[in-house]
């Protein structure tokens, strides 16, 4: 069987979920006779027509508030964000009415909002954002960050029967670099469940997103010097599998939490203090962070390179922690 | 024109006007008591815009009402002890005490959507209730409030143009009262009339007396029964005066007296009584009867309110998600399988041509603006539309602005 990108599994998720119910409608700006900035949408609107792929004029907030009212009408609407970075138009949708709409008055709000986020292709400032923790902060929405096309599909299409507001980000980096075989039939991956994609005894390193590849490039490099790091793929950041941190980090005791978004508020925070407060008796070693700088994402490639972590970054933070 | 109203149903409009207005007298004298948690909003001398639009509704219909619209919420069926103990944060208001005011709804039923306060945020979403209901066979219409000020937000603009390409069968009720908080009209747009704005996004309007239940009931239900044959949004401003401050704690010392005392003079409420007695549609004992009626549902929920518990403080962790508590069921009314492939399929491309509007010339007034408009607008249906029924933007389609004089405030029918 073909192996399968990113990419074409957001879009087989998509297409066999729209299939599968016809309640699951598309909305967003070029995804129709386009078929998507990314072509993520290719071929949607020639296999479900005009009632279900909508192309919108650009307007970020109506496009999430529109989602919302189809929602609440029993649609399960997947709007795309063209890049990620215009989420910040549709910021109070999403946060103010999508967010809090069930523990106010009981309504849930059946939407899933994707679209690419993520650097490492030179998009500079503003195609290059990782937002993911504007929302993490928001209690009543679940964001999700797979990392593989496995995860990409079936956590695509659990988002899409989830009752909830699901924000999807799809790295831009993976989205044709990296692919596998996906199994023939349908399957699903729960929303909140971490996985480990490589055991290991010496060090825990908490990852998501493209950063999980970084890392466990990391760890292939830090097996050559006997290290043997245990890298978790997150999956979802909201909510957090606590269980599967808290294990690892009971098992190695030690801890690097690596991501591209950058560093103050970032996610590596949240899980330090978590782990403080649940497995300080376990720590061998300090919790270390390898992220992207506190700056706005830079255009110019060596200013990128210099922002973002890389495999060399990771490998001397685990390193130096191995040896605390 | 004469008003299509039934006596009972013109004795509806003063029953819901009244109780709306007895209802926030009764919380203005619960917020002076301490009992009101939150602020108390008036919607004094609106009490017509709030019942006329909602009256004009059909049962499977959808309303998202702003802080000033307890009267549509009483129209479509909400008791006053639901709108008493959400305003004291009770057990028993409709969000159990998780939120206030008017911000609570139902899905399933009355078809209400509890707003946000964020002013504007309902357009879009009842636009998307609006295109859910086409999608889905409907021919349902979704209705919602906006405030002048609020029809300077961003997102008042990117919700009526999407309303407009879709051609959504969304009513917006623009509510001129003259101020936002402190900021008069003037302060908020150039514009001498709101409903101006509809040119701008090629769809219809209308302006009405806010202040005559009966005018605004009519021209509602024309917007509607528009909107609910496919010809898209239609935009009504209503023109009324905001009788008390902001809300509760505000004295509104920055409106002109004159102001009040002019508009105290066309008070929603005496206009239609005056327009009962005068068409002999009732009589002193049948307002006793009903202002008795209003008192003792007032006093009985009143009682109820206040005899209700606070919520337990553990609640405040329940619900954030919906974890299967809740089922998400559309209410088809078309077959599913004209949506799924094969019969789904298209080609992938525009249907019909993107070409020149061809539109009657532009007036004098806007001839620079409306040459430009002609020149680039298009004539494709908007996708989400079955391209066989969308039709073009039609300037000669009937529509309930025909002709400059219609956009006068409309006369009662009297
Ligand atoms: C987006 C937004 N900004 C500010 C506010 C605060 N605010 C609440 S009501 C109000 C005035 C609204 O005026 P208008 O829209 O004319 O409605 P009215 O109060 O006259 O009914 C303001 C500024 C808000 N609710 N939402
Ligand atoms: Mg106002």
């Amino acid at each position: 069987m073909a192996e399968t990108t990113y990419l074409e599994a957001i879009r087989q998720a998509m297409s066999e979920e729209m299939g599968r119910d016809p309640a699951v409608v598309l909305i967003g700006e070029d995804v129709g006779v386009y078929g998507g900035a990314f072509k993520a949408s290719e071929g949607l609107l020639e296999k479900f027509g005009w009632e279900r792929v909508i192309d919108t004029p650009i307007s970020e907030s109506a496009i999430v508030g529109a989602a919302i009212g189809m929602g609440y009408a029993g649609l399960r609407p997947i709007a795309e964000m063209q890049f990620i970075d215009f989420i910040a138009c549709a910021f109070n949708q999403i946060t103010n009415f999508a967010a809090k709409s069930h523990y106010r008055w009981g309504a849930p709000v059946p939407l899933v909002l994707r679209g690419p986020c993520g650097g490492g292709v030179h998009g500079g400032p503003f195609h290059s954002a990782n937002p993911e923790m504007y929302f993490v902060h928001t209690p009543g929405l679940k964001v999700v960050c797979p990392a593989t096309a496995y995860d990409a599909k079936g956590l695509l299409k659990s988002a899409i029967r989830d009752n909830n507001p699901v924000l999807f980000f799809e790295h831009k980096f993976l989205y044709r670099r990296i692919k596998e075989d996906l199994p023939e039939s349908d399957y699903t991956v729960p929303i909140g469940k971490a996985a480990v994609r490589r055991p290991g005894r010496d060090l825990t390193i908490i990852s998501y997103a493209a950063m999980l590849h970084t890392s466990l490039e990391a760890a292939a490099e830090l097996a050559k010097e006997g290290i043997e790091a245990e890298v978790v793929d997150l999956r979802t950041l909201l909510p957090l599998d606590t269980d599967t941190i808290l294990a690892s980090v009971r098992k190695t005791n030690k801890l690097l939490v690596v991501h591209e978004d950058t560093r103050t508020g970032g996610i590596a925070g949240e899980i330090a203090a978590l782990v403080t407060e649940n497995a300080f008796e376990d720590l061998d070693g300090p919790i270390r962070r390898v992220t992207s700088l506190d700056t706005p994402v830079p255009y110019a490639p060596p200013l990128e390179e210099f922002f973002l972590p890389s495999v060399a970054k990771v490998v001397s933070a685990a390193r130096e922690l191995a040896h605390y | 024109m004469a008003s299509v109203l039934t006596r009972e149903q013109h004795l509806d409009l003063y029953y819901y006007m009244r109780l709306n207005r007895e209802l926030e007298e009764q919380m203005v004298r619960l917020f002076r008591q301490n009992k009101i948690v939150g602020g108390v909003y008036s919607s004094l001398g609106q009490e017509a815009i709030s019942v006329g639009t909602a009256y004009a509704l059909g049962p499977g219909d959808w309303i998202a009402p702003m802080i000033r619209n307890i009267g549509s919420l009483l129209v479509r069926g909400f008791k006053p002890r639901d709108i008493l103990t959400q305003h004291m944060a009770r057990y028993t208001s409709p969000t159990l005490g998780k939120d206030g005011t008017s911000h609570f709804g139902d899905l399933k039923t009355r078809h209400v959507i509890s707003p946000i306060s964020m002013l504007g945020d309902l357009i879009p979403v009842m636009t998307g209730i609006a295109m859910a209901g086409r999608y889905l066979g409907q021919k349902i219409v979704a209705m919602t409030w906006i405030g002048d000020g609020g029809a300077s937000t961003g997102v008042f603009h990117e919700a009526l143009n999407l309303a407009a390409v879709q051609k959504a069968a969304l009513v917006l009720i623009v509510e001129n009262n003259h101020w936002a908080y402190s900021t008069p009209t003037e302060r908020q747009t150039a514009l001498r009339d709101l409903a101006d704005r509809a040119k701008a996004y090629g769809i219809e309007s209308a302006i009405v007396d806010g202040n005559d239940v009966v005018a605004v009931e009519r021209a509602t239900r024309e917007a509607v029964a528009h909107a609910r044959e496919g010809r898209g949004p239609v935009l009504i401003e209503a023109k009324t005066m905001r009788m008390r401050g902001h809300a509760q704690h505000d004295p509104a010392e920055y409106v002109p007296r004159e102001m009040i005392e002019e508009w105290k003079r066309r008070d929603p409420l005496d206009r239609h009584e005056k327009f009962l007695t005068e068409n002999k549609l009732w009589d002193a004992k049948k307002k006793k009867e009903i202002d008795d009626r209003i008192a003792r549902e007032i006093q009985t929920d009143v009682e109820f309110a206040e005899n209700s518990p606070f919520p337990p403080p553990e609640l405040a962790t329940e619900g954030v998600y919906c974890n299967g508590c809740h089922t998400i069921e559309a209410d088809w009314k078309r077959a599913k399988e004209e949506l799924l492939p094969p019969r789904s399929s298209v080609k992938a491309e525009w249907p019909g041509k993107v070409s020149a509007h061809s539109d009657a010339p532009p007036k004098a007034a806007a001839k620079i603006a409306a040459k430009t408009a002609a020149k680039t607008a298009n004539t494709h249906s908007g996708n989400g539309a079955r391209p066989a029924s969308a039709g073009t933007a039609n300037a000669k389609s009937k529509s309930p602005r025909k002709s400059k004089g219609a956009r006068a405030p409309a006369k009662a029918g009297r």
